[in-house]
């Protein structure tokens, strides 16, 4: 079995206007030393389900079901305080605005320390000492000096850098990567991925990195989620999903952004819409009334029938959720060249 | 943070200086006489003139607001009567610096009313917050962490309950019932310490501190219920669970920290505001504290009185002001280190 | 204070920050009001070399006062937030300005819409300085020049209806009658693609890209002829920010609208701008069109910048561009590093860099930069290119034998004239 197993995840909310149902029934697995990327929109459901691993909802407010089955163990069926001992030491997390993620009135080493004296029975001074290495580690000059500045007294790149040194202070088997690079410069974000994946291979945890950014995908997964309302709508190895995607809501993520080499002339191709209601979420498949591809598929299905998760047209492993029978064709013939056309071309001559 | 404190000193000085002369200037433009209450009843216009001569009222309002200046660098005499002074010695009274003024109205210096008014006030008020700031502290803590349970609709409901009854109701009712018709406490008189000791201090003081508390507390228990929600929304709180730290570690170290710096605020202004304004309560009580001194010296135009109060009461916004931006420093190393 | 708030949505204590509340709580109808453009109409503009410019900056300055902390408060330093930046936008064109946090770019979009009295420098609009312009005095001119600002959500106030959010401008300057307000604010929801109908709603009623939308209509109400956009899609969904660079396009084209676009994002500025200068630490370090500065840029901090952006295209077809990694963080501005300001982080930095500050040198038809060692990645000369023209040898001191010639730095706009780094001569057209 794989060293990370979701499956059937739920989380919903119940408000008073009914259930939100954030994350509804997404299944995933994960080996150590590998990156999973999940891609989604705001609302996606994708920060809900990785802090349903980490067992950061509370039960008051989320009813979370299904199984996280890390190195064998189910989190869902540990008490509290079983998954506290386990939160921070074999599931870590760092978050997207490290400014707003580190408590501004402690110094940054203080908070470090903090992490590691939670499961380790040690002096504050070892700890501290603990955490000027990890600060080394992470790439803080003076980190002897700097440990004791607090947040605001750190740049954006290094507020990140620390937080990731408070990750990986107790060397968890699995991290959880929660847009790391969003709220940092391109530069500086280069130095982040960089930094994510060195550490990786030192310490062979599994990473799950979550990012609006296809581009940081691409850098970074070994293998992709792409999340929609709440539910995976594809699913394979990266490098089969950014060159052959085989669903829609897949495809308009890559039409819709620009890039840094592509033919300027190329228009973008905006997904119409906004993302859905979790509330009330569009019957069938939850992307149609976006979709501009729901035509081709015979019949009402799109609105009444949610596909199934299933392989599609190229392996066994590169699932869509998707009526579309024929999804390679549609997109070497309709999107593809929108979006590459240069590519068409390389291919044809 | 040592030349900052002595800035903003600078600039409360200057405040009050101006306070002053905004109350003298308002004083003389109302359409009332204050020499007709210092004269008395039956009083005849020439001796309405005389009084009003004597008072030093007919001079212009920037003299008398510079007399007034003066006095308080240099002392003052009582009527300021160079003559009068070497004729009869015990007629005219002398004000020593800093002078405030001279109330006609209770043949005393203001500096002297102020002085015993003021520990009244200031017991009072001390008891007070203490009161209000542990249980709406406590209770408010309480209500966040068991949001939207019974524990929390009863606090904010009987917390909202007090709050609508007005200080005099509360204050009467403990009053009549506790004290007079139940006999569970003495009447209260004021005691000072060197009269009945630290214990008879404080048992004065119980029933006009929870009439005020009760006042007050409503409001700190909603504050503190909402500061604490909203701290534990924080992303760093976040972070801090994510940590595998114990609950009561995340709430005392990470929440509640950051939720009480703007009690901080609240509190230094509530109880600068205080000192002068438990009219209600020390009038029920009949404890003769800065309140009801303000309220006599009101009703009589007894301006010396109000000017003496409006700075003493000024001073303590300002250095309330002072002391919780410091506070700040303390709390928040945003502030302190920049 | 918050309880009914918090009762009402037992969903917002404890929870991350994927907001799982419904987006559809907007009761917008979300099918009937978005805005599918026409694709043919969404070519990126082109850049018109003839064009005259409705914008001229030149050696533009804005320098914060840093001030101590003692009893009396004196000014101890500056933060050189803007330090002598010279461009032109042509007519109906755009130039975008890139860079990272704190290299200057908003604060230099904030000046030309006069948020900031300048320092230094001029902001030559349509033929006249408004660098100096009193308060008073720029009422009319704020009709001319319009902003759109980063987030949607904060930039719209929640007491005000769309209408008089859009309307406003058009009653302060009392540009129309107040009875015909109204059709023309429903003229511009339908421009940006709302309904025009919905006018009367408030801003928490729509979804993050349409309050954009919002922002932009407002924007458009005074027919401006320059529009200062700030990040105006970095806060939107991806899938929204295209339907946000389209609409601008539209608008851009249809009102024939100059566009000053600053963003960090690379990308999207490579999308929307003809032309684009970079910018570090208060300065330009180079400018030029789009193909230019995208394909063959000759600052070594482009390079570094265009390498780490990740390209998703390129990781789909198997090539990983090889990254460029700048060390470190950008310095202070109040204090910056003398000569180049870039030398602390720069690969290829000499002694030069540190004494000399390098002159903004055109080097082609449209491209300028400021570096000793001006060349496109892996072809940077080994000695300065710059040290004969300033008179100085290679190690940055002066030289008496050489006479430095007369150069044209930090001029607005290109000369038909330029250095040429290959040949070392003068070149033209």
């Amino acid at each position: 079995m794989a060293f990370l197993s979701v499956r059937d995840l739920k989380v919903h909310f119940p408000t008073v206007d009914g259930v939100v149902k954030a994350t509804d029934g997404l299944s995933f697995e994960l080996e150590k030393g590998r990156t999973l990327g999940i891609v989604g929109e705001s609302g996606s459901g994708k920060s809900v389900s990785s802090s349903a691993i980490l067992g950061l909802h509370r039960k008051t407010s989320a009813k979370v079901s299904g199984e996280i089955l890390l190195d064998g163990t189910d989190l869902l069926t540990l008490s509290d305080e079983q998954m506290r001992r386990r939160r921070g030491k074999d599931v870590a997390m760092i978050f997207q605005d490290p400014l707003s993620a580190m408590h501004p009135y402690y110094s940054v080493g203080n908070q470090i320390a903090e992490a590691y004296r939670v499961h380790h029975d040690v002096s504050k001074r070892a700890a501290k000492a603990r955490a000027v290495e990890m600060l080394d580690r992470v790439g803080i000059p003076q980190p002897d000096r700097r440990v004791d500045d607090y947040p605001h007294q750190f740049s954006g790149g290094m507020r990140q850098r620390a937080m990731i040194a408070m990750g990986l202070i107790n060397n968890p088997s699995l991290l959880i990567a929660d847009e790391p690079t969003t709220a940092l410069d391109v530069t500086v974000q280069a130095q982040i991925l960089d930094l994510l994946q060195d550490l990786q291979k030192e310490f062979e945890s599994a990473v799950i990195i979550i990012t609006h950014d296809l581009g940081v995908i691409a850098e970074m997964a070994d293998e992709v989620l792409v999340m929609y309302a709440g539910r995976a709508v594809e699913y394979g190895s990266g490098n089969e999903i950014l060159t052959h995607p085989e669903m829609p809501y897949t495809w308009g993520l890559l039409s819709s952004v620009p890039d840094v080499s592509g033919d300027t002339d190329a228009r973008l191709i905006p997904i119409p819409g906004n993302p859905p209601s979790l509330l009330n979420p569009p019957s069938g498949c939850a992307f149609h009334p976006r979709c501009p591809h729901r035509d081709k598929v015979p019949g009402d299905l799109c609105f009444t029938t949610l596909p199934e998760l299933a392989p599609g047209t190229r392996t066994e492993t590169h699932l869509k959720r998707c009526h579309l029978t024929d999804p390679d064709a549609v997109y070497e013939r309709e999107v593809l060249p929108e979006i590459a056309p240069d590519l068409v071309e390389e291919s044809h001559s | 943070m040592y030349a900052y404190v002595v800035r903003r000193l600078f600039v409360g000085v200057i405040m009050l200086i101006a306070m002053s002369l905004v109350t003298f200037v308002l004083f003389f433009a109302s359409p009332i006489d204050p020499a007709r209450y210092a004269c008395g009843k039956n009083c005849s216009p020439e001796l309405r003139e005389q009084t009003r001569n004597a008072l030093g009222y007919d001079k212009p309002v920037i003299v008398q607001w510079t007399d007034f200046l003066k006095g308080i660098v240099q002392g003052r005499d009582y009527p300021d009567d160079p003559e009068l002074r070497a004729a009869a010695p015990e007629l005219v009274t002398h004000c020593p610096a800093p002078c405030f003024g001279y109330s006609v109205v209770n043949t005393k210096t203001v500096n002297e009313e102020i002085k015993e008014a003021f520990p009244v006030s200031l017991s009072i008020s001390v008891a007070a917050v203490v009161l209000w700031l542990f249980f709406g502290v406590l209770l408010g803590v309480m209500a966040a962490i068991r949001r939207g349970t019974i524990v929390d609709r009863g606090i904010v409901a009987a917390a909202l309950v007090l709050y609508a009854f007005p200080s005099f109701f509360i204050g009467l009712f403990l009053l009549k019932f506790i004290a007079i018709k139940w006999e569970l406490v003495d009447v209260p008189v004021y005691t000072t310490i060197a009269e009945g000791g630290i214990g008879g201090w404080l048992s004065s003081l119980l029933l006009p501190a929870v009439t005020l508390a009760m006042l007050y507390m409503a409001g700190y228990v909603r504050m503190t219920r909402a500061f604490v929600l909203e701290s534990m929304t924080e992303d760093y709180v976040r972070t801090a669970r994510a940590k595998g730290l114990r609950q009561n570690k995340v709430l005392v170290k990470h929440t509640m920290r950051a939720a009480l710096t703007p009690l901080v605020t609240l509190i230094g202004l509530d109880f600068a505001g205080l000192m002068g304004g438990a009219i209600i309560t020390e009038t029920v009580f009949n404890y003769n504290g800065l309140g009801k001194l303000a309220y006599d010296a009101n009703t009589t135009n007894d301006l010396p009185t109000i000017i003496g109060l409006v700075l003493l009461l000024g001073t303590f916004v300002i250095l309330a002001n002072i002391i919780v931006d410091m506070l700040y420093a303390v709390i928040d190393p945003r502030v302190r280190v920049g | 204070m918050s309880d009914r708030t918090s009762d009402e949505l037992p969903v917002s204590a404890g929870m991350p920050n994927d907001d799982p509340r419904p987006r559809g709580e907007d009761p917008v109808d979300s099918d009937e009001i978005d805005y599918v453009a026409p694709l043919e109409a969404h070519a990126a503009s082109v850049a018109d070399p003839n064009a005259k410019p409705i914008l001229e900056v030149r050696d533009l300055k804005m320098y914060f006062p840093v001030k101590s902390s003692g009893i009396i408060r004196r000014t101890i330093g500056q933060v050189q937030a803007v330090d002598g930046v010279s461009f032109q936008v042509p007519e109906g064109g755009s130039l975008g300005l890139v860079g990272e946090s704190g290299c200057g770019k908003s604060t230099t979009g904030r000046l030309i819409t006069r948020l900031y009295q300048p320092t230094g420098g001029t902001i030559n609009f349509d033929g006249r300085d408004i660098s100096k312009t009193s308060a008073r005095q720029l009422k009319p001119l704020r009709r001319e020049i319009q902003m759109i600002f980063q987030d949607p959500y904060t930039s719209l106030n929640p007491r005000h209806s769309v209408g008089s959010i859009i309307g406003a401008p058009l009653a302060i300057h009392k540009v129309v009658p107040r009875d015909k307000i109204l059709p023309r604010v429903q003229e511009l929801l339908d421009i940006v693609g709302l309904n025009p109908e919905h006018y009367n709603r408030y801003p928490h009623e729509f979804s993050g890209g349409q309050r954009q939308r919002i922002g932009i209509a407002r924007a458009l109400t005074l027919q401006p002829k320059v529009l200062v956009a700030d990040e105006p899609v970095s806060a939107l969904d991806v899938s929204i920010q295209a339907q946000v660079i389209n609409l601008l396009q539209d608008v851009q084209r249809e009102f024939n609208i100059a566009f000053l676009f600053v963003a960090h994002d690379l990308a999207v500025v490579r999308h929307f701008c003809p032309e684009i200068a970079v910018m570090y630490l208060g300065k330009i370090v180079e400018i030029a069109d789009r193909e230019t500065l995208y394909n063959r840029p000759n600052h070594p901090y482009t390079q570094a910048l265009l390498s780490a952006v990740p390209d998703v295209k390129q990781a789909a077809v198997g090539g990983r561009r090889e990254r460029i990694r700048l060390e470190g963080d950008v310095p202070s501005p109040i204090n910056p590093p003398s000569g180049c300001r870039f030398r602390t982080r720069c690969p290829i930095a000499q002694e030069i860099c540190a004494r000399v500050e390098p002159p903004l040198l055109q080097i082609g038809q449209r491209h300028k930069v400021a570096c000793h060692f001006a060349g496109e990645l892996g072809k940077h000369p080994d000695r300065p290119v710059t040290a004969p023209l300033l008179g100085v040898d290679d190690t940055g001191a002066p030289d008496p034998g050489a006479t430095p010639s007369p150069l044209a730095a930090n001029e607005p706009g290109y000369s038909d004239t330029w250095y040429d780094l290959e040949r070392k001569t003068m070149a033209s057209a």
